[in-house]
């Protein structure tokens, strides 16, 4: 039986009187590959910045790694959004990347030399070491999503979390991404969330749906027919009872 | 060159010099984390401590000081902890700060003229006390520049990744807003309230565009600083036109200037 790395229990997050979540109960086990997908709106940063300890839930408790988030958090490796960043913002990608070892200020200065060395490997692998001296926000979508990937690994991390990851992002670099996703997950637990439900590709194992509730779906649903359809239809009609249904009705 | 022989021009040039050290550290901060506004509400709000000193017959700066810091502690925990409707609350810290300080003024008996000086700037009268405290301050923001470097960077670009990797980053915000609370009252004497964001944002906005780096950028926001204090006390002291304002004026075409000038593929700094 695989460890629960994640644990929600009836987590709802209220801003000004309206939820974005409601009652959302998910947990995440160690090997776990899960997409979660659902409309702009949905929660689904929310859902994320929860588990990272950033948003405290109105209601409902979480674990990761058996712990409150703010004492467990350094170990997911958190991506975020590449579209979210100032584009004028004068960083360089190798210094993004090297944001990953900032950790071991906190949690054991003794192994930043390693961390150094690690970033410059990582960069390497990412395909991202000639860029490093370029500004972040010059960059393509494809190459800053690999910079944000590679500063989450630098981390060791066990855990990773990725929000909205092939957004603004060509297919052939999308399936380059997964690629490197499912190599991870070998060693890691991956959930990611999205808007497109082209991301319910042939890695991810299991996948939920997110709009303010959580609706898990489990793995049984991604045959190839699912996949066929999922890839026609656009992402905006898997709202729930409209015609384009592409997973089963919520029990 | 007869301008050097008078001290209060020698002191005055020299306040431009240590006060744009300051405004461009800061300024970049400013700049790069998008607090513009809330610098502007800081600002504004010492007004408030200058009425309440000029009543109390206390020196104004101190209140100053005073009213500033708390203006940044609040509108700090405030949209730290909200993001949301931080507009709001900075343009009423704003004008409240700029009421507090008219009422005391009109509550004070005799002499308030000296309050306008505050608003528009008297670059002519720094006094040597007040170049120490600038010099002080300058040491001071270049010391935590470099000791903290790397957070610096790392909590503007992204702080919620560097939250979780353990930095502090609400205690290094607090800190960013009270360095600017204490440059905004150092720059006051200089140009005046009303123009203090102008010098702390537009040198480094300039030099953001032609530079990847901050370090880079903080270095030529200096430079820039320098260039627009000196050449604006010039052409007011020939032209006998209110110092303050001259030097903004002279910024604000460079800046617009600027806009013109591409930047050719921005300056690339290997590490």
């Amino acid at each position: 039986m695989e460890k629960p790395v994640v644990r929600l229990k009836g987590v709802t997050v209220e801003y000004d009187g309206h939820s974005a979540l409601k009652d959302v109960s998910l947990t995440i086990y160690e090997r776990d590959f899960l997409g979660i997908i659902g409309p702009n709106g949905g929660g689904k940063t929310t859902l994320l910045k929860v588990i990272l300890g950033l948003i405290p839930p109105t209601h409902g408790t979480v674990e990761v790694f058996g712990k409150k988030p703010e004492k467990t958090r350094h170990r997911i490796g958190y991506v975020p959004q590449a579209a979210d960043f100032d584009a004028d913002f004068p960083i360089q990608a190798g210094d993004v990347v090297k944001m990953g070892c900032l950790k071991y200020l906190k949690f054991g200065r003794e192994h930043l030399p390693d961390c150094m060395k690690r970033s410059e490997s990582v960069m390497q692998q990412m395909g991202i070491w000639d860029l490093r001296g370029r500004m972040m926000g010059r960059l393509s979508g494809g190459e800053k999503q690999r910079v944000l990937i590679a500063r989450a690994l630098v981390t060791e991390p066990e855990i990773l979390l990725l929000d909205e990851p092939t957004a603004s992002v060509d297919s052939r670099v999308q399936s380059t991404v997964y690629e490197v996703l499912s190599q991870l997950n070998q060693s890691l637990a991956i959930c990611l969330v999205s808007h497109d439900i082209g991301v319910i590709s042939a890695y991810i194992k299991t996948v939920a749906c997110l709009n303010q509730q959580l609706f898990y779906h489990g793995e049984k649903e991604i045959s190839e027919e699912v996949l066929m359809q999922t890839y026609r239809c656009p992402v905006d009609l898997i709202a729930h009872g409209v015609p384009h249904r592409v997973l089963k009705r919520h029990g | 060159m007869e301008l050097l022989q008078l001290e209060f021009f020698r002191n005055a040039l020299m306040a431009g010099f240590l006060v744009s050290i300051a405004c461009a550290i800061v300024g970049t901060y400013v700049v790069v984390n998008r607090i513009v506004f809330i610098t502007g509400g800081i600002a504004h709000a010492a007004y408030g401590g200058i009425g309440l000193g000029v009543f109390l017959g206390i020196n104004p700066v101190i209140g100053a000081v005073v009213f500033s810091l708390m203006a940044a502690f609040g509108m700090g925990t405030v949209s730290y902890n909200t993001k949301q409707r931080i507009d709001t609350l900075i343009g009423v810290m704003w004008a409240t700060g700029m009421a507090i300080g008219i009422v005391f003024a009109d509550l004070t008996q005799g002499y308030t003229a000296g309050l306008m000086s505050y608003l528009f700037g008297s670059i002519l009268t720094i006094s040597r006390l007040d170049l120490a405290l600038m010099a002080g301050l300058d040491v001071l923001v270049v010391v935590i520049t470099i000791l903290f470097y790397v957070q610096w960077l790392s909590i503007s670009f992204d702080p919620e990744f560097s939250e979780i990797m353990g930095l502090p980053v609400k205690r290094f915000y607090l800190l960013l807003l009270s360095l600017i609370a204490l440059t905004v009252v150092m720059v006051m004497r200089m140009v005046g309230i009303i123009m203090v964001i102008a010098l702390l944002t537009i040198p480094p906005a300039i030099a953001n565009r032609f530079y990847t780096s901050l370090k880079g950028i903080m270095v030529l926001a200096c430079l820039l600083g320098i260039v627009f204090t000196l050449v604006g006390m010039l052409i007011s002291f020939y032209l006998n036109l209110t110092s303050g304002a001259m030097i903004i004026l002279v910024a604000g075409v460079a800046y617009f200037l600027s806009l013109k000038i591409k930047p050719r593929g921005k300056r690339n700094q290997t590490p």
